[in-house]
């Protein structure tokens, strides 16, 4: 098992976010988490890699246990893409995806610009290379995010609403990214309301509601034949799901 | 008459103007290593060191800047021997620092939480987080502030003539007391002087403002 989730709890105050949530991902496989605002995807994805960490429960990645001590290193295997990309301001797209490599990995300059220019190239953005963030669209953020995730050979991207701070006309070549990593086999969790993506490329959909996950499976169930009554309400509301509703 | 009296006491002017420099140079470059490490301690640093800076803080702002002085040369010249122009750059110095460690930790607060939040959701530790992205943005910023730092630091080497330091100001004293007047004309040409350096200086911290600016960045809000 390439990740495991186990019980995770976590409260901001008298508020229980995440009352007990596990989930677990092989190698190879891309889940969409989905649910109403509120809900604690987001709280769970950081809990994941501990951006948040966990009141209770565990996080195991290919078995060892995340503590505060291998943090760091763990954290390499655990890719994570921000909403709204948060790219490092100073520095120019191909030098934010080389950071990475050549301060943590510790790869040479010139190796790690090689390897963040074929990053780049991945995403379609090898023109763009030398241009800084503020520079670039949200959509070409976005892509320049995901190349610096790349960059650090995870064995796991965790995305956190990758196309919600994006107008609808940017969010396709996101999701094209996204598509194609999916196809070539990265594992990827995605907290995301992209039904075309989840329909196309996910294995399975979590559906979570009230920091519980209700319940879980294939695109096809989940959005054809969904269980429980709070997930149809839910793809309704979202234009899904018309038979059910 | 006076024209000759300036161009003969020209040297001790620019002799003056040179230590001012000096001491100018030294005492940023104290409150420089001082007040940005004092930042980090106040912004990252465990709540004892923080209390202990902030306490630095608050005495080296709170004492006027002449009273700095003559504490420090009469005061701590009881203690350890040091000279005038060290228990300058001391006094000034350690005061420049309190300044500057506040100019540095507003600029390390403006730097928005996402940015520490990549770094370390990359795996980076919280130093090398620090050190290779709050830093660099956090210093960008800070060179508009620290051009107002520059300027009163300058002036305020000018205070150092009341523990004896042969600065630009007594330099200009020796020469009214020695020629016996002319104290509007010289102090005329000290103040030319003083205000052409700080504005040569304020000039390259402008121009290096400008050359670090990072592209497509509006941090100036010229709307």
């Amino acid at each position: 098992m390439l990740l495991k989730v186990e019980n995770i709890h976590k409260r901001y105050d008298e508020t229980e976010v995440l009352k007990g949530v596990s989930l677990e991902m092989e190698t190879g496989q891309s889940k969409v988490i989905m649910g109403p605002s509120g809900t604690g995807k987001s709280t769970l994805l950081r809990c994941i890699n501990y951006l948040t960490p966990p009141d209770e429960g565990r996080v195991l990645v290919e078995g060892t246990e995340i503590t505060s001590r291998n943090l760091n290193r763990m954290r390499e295997k655990l890719a994570f893409v921000f909403q709204d990309f948060n790219l490092f301001t100073h520095l120019r797209a191909v030098d934010n995806v080389a950071i990475g490599p050549r301060k943590i990995r510790g790869m040479s300059r010139r190796a790690a610009h090689e390897l963040a220019m074929r990053e780049l190239e991945r995403v379609g953005l090898s023109e763009r290379s030398h241009a800084y963030p503020a520079e670039l669209s949200g959509g070409q953020q976005q892509r320049v995010s995901i190349a610096r995730a790349l960059a650090m050979e995870p064995k796991i991207i965790l995305f956190d609403e990758p196309t919600s701070a994006l107008d609808p006309e940017l969010t396709g070549e996101v999701i094209a990214v996204m598509k194609q990593l999916a196809s070539e086999g990265m594992t990827m969790l995605l907290v995301s309301h992209e039904v075309g993506f989840a329909r196309q490329a996910a294995d399975e959909i979590i559906f979570m509601d009230g920091g519980h996950i209700l319940e879980q499976g294939p695109p096809a169930q989940l959005f054809d034949a969904p269980q429980h009554e709070r997930t149809r309400q839910f793809l309704s509301r979202i234009g899904q799901g018309g038979e059910a509703a | 008459m006076i024209v000759e009296i300036i161009i003969s006491q020209m040297p001790y002017l620019l002799h003056g103007l040179w230590v001012a420099l000096q001491l100018l140079a030294c005492l940023l470059a104290l409150g420089l290593v001082l007040g940005l490490s004092l930042a980090l301690l106040e912004v990252y640093g465990h709540w004892t060191l923080r209390w202990l800076g902030i306490l630095f803080e608050r005495i080296f702002r709170g004492i006027p800047a002449i009273v700095l002085l003559l504490l420090f040369y009469y005061g701590v010249t009881d203690f350890v021997e040091i000279g005038s122009f060290m228990a300058a750059v001391l006094a000034l110095g350690l005061r420049s620092a309190a300044y500057q460690s506040q100019i540095f930790r507003g600029c390390i607060l403006s730097v928005p939480p996402g940015q520490m939040q990549a770094a370390r959701a990359m795996g980076m530790s919280k130093m090398k987080a620090v050190r290779d992205i709050v830093l660099p943005q956090a210093l960008r910023l800070s060179i508009g502030p620290w051009t107002n730092e520059f300027s009163s630091e300058m002036k305020a080497t000018s205070l150092a003539y009341v523990i004896g330091v042969v600065e630009l100001t007594r330099q200009a004293k020796y020469i009214i007391s020695s020629t016996q007047g002319n104290i509007l004309i010289v102090f005329a040409v000290v103040a030319a002087l003083y205000f052409i350096f700080n504005r040569l200086g304020n000039w390259g911290l402008y121009k290096l403002e400008k050359k670090l600016a990072v592209p497509g960045f509006e941090q100036r809000g010229d709307a």
